[in-house]
């Protein structure tokens, strides 16, 4: 097989790793633009659908798109009742102090999972069959396709939401300027409810479809969620085309690294990535240097 | 007088529990029965207490009845290491069984040898024991063993050029060592060494590099969750090389993680997975089938090579007792002398110059087919 083969399924295995980098690093902005706190829980909502589809499945017998239904849902009220218990009873909001409780309730949401449904890994099943689908030269599984689908879906999904609904606007508003938003008569904590319960369906949904081929366990949250801040970090924390380019981008030179170069940097390609971004372009690849708010 | 009367009472406790443990012997246990090595720790454990708890149930040994102390070390070397100096002052152990890793025996070693107390790991990685330490023996097969039946089935085949694929952390930089190390000798050449991070999710591209190389077999080495990641990249990739795991994945839960992507693969295992059909001349048969059905009246699970390794550490020191060592050196002096011991990971044959004790007999290799374990012949 020649070198242009290879690159080829490189390209194919990193974009829909990509993908799911994208759909968890949406999450990461969302929060961001309404609160500027870096949600570090986000990772442990992406592991909490995986598991909390298992535990449908397996304990209470339920059809599988039921079973997804039913842990989006719970997830989602994981995240909104992590926003009412850690977030909104606090007094003096400071940054770090609000970085830090995410970083605390990451480690309980972690911890409660693993006592609970234990510390062994879980299968879950292809959506539609597991036989390799070929691409030209590369192979790709049906579950891949179900990723590209389910994420072009959701951020089209978040697209027209913010775009359009008056919900939408005004959680682009608090995103502008949270002072100015809550002046003109938006519910700036309603607001930031919303994108708790956003992006934990997003996270959650990321968690779900990419089990079947990356298994589930209580602990598989850190890694997916560093990796889904790195894209949110490259597209400068835009909820939009910005991060999903940035998880895309993050997943292909992962991809190419490990193949060309060596699997032992893998890791290490997308933390030196974040690292360049934030000491030379804080403002993430695609987003215009941003002027200080007064 | 307060002080004196506090002063008697703390010294007639003391006395007194010195004088019980005149019917007791202390037995010290490390496990990490949490932390990221539970998956060794927990059947460890449950292991040790269930042949200890038999032992007393018949009346102990030689009249003395079994006290094991079992410590958390959570897979940290330094919480192994503080655990193990409370073992040997507080609990006046007169053996030490475990760590369940290989870093956190490498971090105890010292303490034993310092102390003179016999410690028999239940690691699998072969510096524990090479070069040999006077008062560490091990349980656990060696890597090398593991490596050499993969390389004699190659050799038969004429397959000469393998792909490695190992994870980076203890387990697989060890094999990867023996992989190498091992390679020449045995007609073999290693064309592809790739590696993967313990949380990898995906392998495709390193998988991709090996399909266009000129690899004849592919050889992973890892515990789970990654190498049933690799079971099914390697399915969707359409490589139809053979596919070699460890015994690192040798319990039903891979074939439960990897589904049919397991189908065909084979791994050299210990004995306990394929208990029943092993012939009736096999002498561990006897070891084995007792382990696996006492385990699941116990614990409602399988019994794994895991536990088999405490279960073998017990039983060695069971039978170092009984041959009549009752101090820490009387007791290493006749673990040493243990000879023709059919435990579970193997027959058992320390020496001075060996305490791993077990030739490459003690793994045997196995096929994935049909979601259950065959013997390859």
């Amino acid at each position: 097989m020649d070198i242009a083969d290879q690159i080829a399924q490189y390209l194919v295995s990193g974009l829909s790793t990509g993908a799911i980098y994208a759909l968890i690093g949406i999450g990461f902005a969302i929060i961001y633009n309404s609160t500027e706190i870096i949600n570090f829980a986000q990772g442990e909502l992406v592991m909490l659908g995986g598991m909390f589809t298992l535990f449908f499945l397996n304990s209470l017998q339920m059809p599988l798109p039921l079973a997804i239904f039913c842990a989006v849902a719970s997830s989602t009220a994981v995240g909104v009742l992590f926003e009412r218990l850690t977030i909104r009873p606090l007094k003096s909001p400071t940054p770090l102090a609000l970085i830090i409780i995410t970083i605390g309730g990451s480690i309980l949401i972690r911890g409660l999972t693993m006592l609970i449904g234990g510390k062994d890994t879980h299968a879950l099943p292809a959506f539609s069959g597991s036989e390799p689908i070929m691409i030209g030269t590369a192979t790709i599984l049906p579950q891949h396709l179900w990723i590209f689908a389910l994420t072009a879906l959701a951020i089209a999904a978040n697209k027209i939401f913010f775009q359009y609904t008056i919900t939408g606007k005004a959680m682009r508003a608090c995103a502008v300027n949270r002072r100015a938003a809550g002046l003109v008569g938006i519910d700036v904590k309603r607001m930031v409810f919303f994108s708790f319960a956003i992006s934990s369906s997003l996270g959650s949904l990321a968690g779900i479809i990419v089990a079947p081929l990356t298994m589930t366990s209580y602990d598989v949250g850190i890694m997916l969620g560093l990796k889904g801040f790195c894209a949110a970090i490259i597209g400068g924390l835009s909820g939009g085309l910005g991060t999903v380019l940035g998880g895309l981008i993050l997943g292909v030179l992962e991809s190419l690294g490990a193949g060309l170069i060596s699997s032992g940097y893998k890791d290490a390609i997308a933390f030196i990535i974040l690292l360049l971004i934030l000491f030379i372009r804080p403002q993430g690849l695609f987003g215009k240097a941003q002027t200080e708010r007064v | 007088m307060k002080r004196i009367l506090l002063l008697i009472t703390l010294l007639t406790l003391t006395a007194g529990s010195a004088f019980a443990a005149q019917d007791t012997i202390n037995i010290g246990a490390l496990f990490s029965v949490t932390g990221p090595p539970s998956f060794l720790g927990e059947p460890e454990r449950n292991s040790a207490n269930m042949v200890v708890d038999e032992i007393n149930a018949k009346g102990g040994i030689k009249g003395k009845k079994l006290k094991l102390i079992v410590h958390d070390t959570q897979g940290d070397p330094t919480k192994a290491v503080q655990a193990a100096n409370r073992l040997i002052k507080e609990d006046k152990v007169v053996a030490i069984i475990g760590p369940s890793t290989t870093g956190e025996t490498m971090a105890v070693l010292p303490v034993a040898e310092k102390e003179g107390i016999p410690l028999i790991s239940c690691a699998a990685g072969s510096k524990i024991t090479d070069p040999v330490k006077k008062w560490v023996f091990k349980t656990a097969q060696n890597d090398g063993l593991a490596v050499g039946k993969i390389y004699e089935y190659l050799a038969k085949k004429k397959l000469t050029k393998v792909a490695i694929l190992t994870v980076s952390d203890g387990f697989g930089s060890s094999g990867r060592e023996q992989l190498k190390a091992n390679a020449e000798k045995m007609g073999i050449q290693v064309v592809i060494d790739e590696t993967y991070g313990p949380k990898d999710t995906d392998m495709t591209s390193q998988l991709t590099k090996i399909r266009g190389s000129q690899a004849q077999a592919l050889i992973c080495w890892g515990t789970n969750p990654g190498p049933a990641i690799i079971a099914k990249n390697v399915k969707q990739l359409g490589i139809k090389l053979p596919l070699f795991m460890s015994h690192g994945v040798s319990s039903k839960k891979f074939i439960e993680l990897a589904g049919d992507a397991a189908e065909g693969i084979m791994l050299p295992s210990g004995k306990v997975i394929v208990s029943d059909v092993l012939p009736g001349s096999d002498k561990q048969k006897k070891s084995l089938l007792a382990f696996v059905k006492d385990y699941k009246k116990h614990f409602k699970a399988e019994g794994d090579h895991f536990g088999g390794h405490a279960w073998d550490a017990v039983m060695l020191l069971k039978g170092a007792i009984e041959r009549g060592a009752v101090t820490p050196a009387a007791i290493r002096d006749q673990l040493e002398k243990t000879n023709h011991f059919a435990g579970i990971g193997g027959v058992f044959n320390f020496s001075a110059a060996d305490h791993a004790g077990l030739s490459k007999d003690a793994f045997v290799l196995v096929e994935i087919k049909n979601r259950d374990w065959a013997l390859v012949k």
